[in-house]
C-alpha cells in the first residue's frame, strides 16, 4: 500500500503549482492508467485526510481512469486489450505487449475558483 | 458574488522526482559500464537464495555487488555476504518498496567503475515496486513453484514493469504438482513475448542458462556503448 505517499506527491505537486501561480486550487484532475500500479479508491480515500493542514484543504480529487491500449500489428492500429489478464487485441485477438497507454499517473489540470468581482 | 471554476493545464507526472533520480542513476550506471539488475517478487519466493547463488557464481569472473531492500532486519545482507561480494542492506522501515533516491543514497560510498554487475533486491512485494523506476537495465520478476501458476494473472502490472520472468524452486515442482505449461502460458497472456527462465538456485538446475543470459546482456550493453 503505497497510495498515501503517492497522494502526498500529488498534493505537493499541486501546491507547488498553486504557490507559483498564486492561485487557490479547488480540484486536482488526475489521469490514472490501469497499469500504473496505483488503486483509485485508495487515492480517493487518502486525499481528503492528506489535504488537511495544507492550502489544498477542501479540494477535490477527480480521477480519470485510462484503460490499457496496445499497438496491434495485425490491425496496424491502437486497440484495447481483452482484459489485463489477456494482452490480446480486443478486435482480432493478436497478442501484443506494445503498451501505448495504461501506465499514466499524471496531474493533468488544476481547477481554481475565480471570483466574479463585478457588481451584482 | 458568484464563482466559476477554471481549469489550468499542468500535465506533470506524479512520480517525476523518482523518475528524474532514476534517469540520473541510469546515466551514472552507463558511464561506469555497470549492468544493473533488479529483482522483484512476493516474500518467500527465493529471491535471496537465488541472488546468493548468482553472486557466488558470477563472482568467479566478474566484479559483482548487491543492494538489498527489506522493511526490517539485516538478515538478507548477512546471508548474501556469504557470497563474499560487497552487499549493503537498505532498511525501508514501513515503506513497501524501494525508490530511486534510496538506491542513490546506498551507492554513495561505492565506486561503480569497479563493478561489472550490480543487483538490487527489492522488498518482497508484487504490487508497489511496479510504480518505481530504479534506473536498472533489467528487472527480473521471480515466482516460485510453490506459489501456484496463476501469479501472473493476479499481478499483471508487475509483470508489465519487468523485463524477464524467473520461475524459481523448480526442484520442488513435482512435489507441489506445478504445471509449467500453464505458468508459462499465464506469463505470456499478461506479457506476450516475455522471456521466462526456470531454475533452482538450490540444485543449480537452470542457473547456467540464466547466468549466460546476464553475461550476454552485459556484453551487449558495453558493445552498444563503444559504437
Amino acid at each position: 500500500m503505497h497510495e498515501l505517499s503517492i497522494t502526498m506527491s500529488i498534493i505537493e505537486l499541486a501546491q507547488e503549482e498553486s504557490d507559483r501561480r498564486g492561485i487557490q486550487v479547488s480540484a486536482v484532475h488526475l489521469k490514472l492508467g490501469a497499469l500504473s500500479g496505483v488503486v483509485k479508491e485508495a487515492l480517493l480515500g487518502s486525499f481528503e485526510m492528506a489535504c488537511e493542514d495544507t492550502p489544498l484543504k477542501g479540494a477535490r480529487l477527480l480521477i480519470e481512469e485510462l484503460p490499457v491500449l496496445i499497438f496491434c500489428r495485425t490491425c496496424e492500429a491502437q486497440r484495447p486489450i481483452s482484459s489485463v489478464q489477456l494482452f490480446c487485441c480486443a478486435e482480432c485477438g493478436t497478442p501484443s505487449g506494445e503498451i501505448v497507454q495504461g501506465k499514466e499517473l499524471e496531474v493533468v489540470a488544476l481547477e481554481i475558483e475565480e471570483w466574479d468581482r463585478s457588481p451584482v | 458574488m458568484g464563482s466559476q471554476p477554471r481549469l489550468i493545464e499542468v500535465r506533470k507526472n506524479v512520480l517525476k522526482q523518482n523518475d528524474l533520480t532514476a534517469r540520473a542513476l541510469r546515466e551514472q550506471f552507463r558511464a561506469a559500464g555497470v549492468f544493473v539488475v533488479s529483482l522483484v517478487s512476493s516474500p518467500g519466493s527465493g529471491k535471496t537464495m537465488f541472488l546468493e547463488k548468482t553472486l557466488t557464481l558470477l563472482r568467479q569472473h566478474y566484479r559483482v555487488a548487491a543492494l538489498v531492500g527489506d522493511l526490517a532486519t539485516e538478515n538478507d545482507a548477512i546471508r548474501l555476504a556469504r557470497s563474499r561480494a560487497p552487499v549493503k542492506q537498505i532498511t525501508t522501515g514501513t515503506l513497501c518498496h524501494l525508490e530511486a533516491a534510496m538506491v542513490e543514497n546506498a551507492l554513495q560510498e561505492w565506486d561503480l567503475n569497479q563493478l561489472d554487475f550490480l543487483f538490487i533486491e527489492n522488498v518482497g512485494n508484487l504490487v508497489c515496486p511496479s510504480s518505481y523506476d530504479l534506473g536498472e537495465n533489467l528487472r527480473l520478476v521471480l515466482i516460485s513453484v510453490t506459489e501456484g501458476e496463476d501469479k501472473p494473472l493476479k499481478y499483471p502490472t508487475i509483470f508489465n514493469s519487468a523485463d524477464v520472468a524467473v520461475v524459481s524452486k523448480i526442484d520442488l515442482a513435482k512435489a507441489v504438482e506445478f504445471d509449467w505449461t500453464a505458468a508459462y502460458g499465464n506469463v505470456q497472456a499478461v506479457r506476450p513475448g516475455m522471456l521466462v527462465f526456470k531454475l533452482s538456485a538450490k540444485s543449480g538446475e537452470g542457473m547456467e542458462e540464466h547466468l549466460d543470459f546476464l553475461k550476454k546482456r552485459l556484453h551487449e550493453s558495453r558493445a552498444a556503448e563503444v559504437i
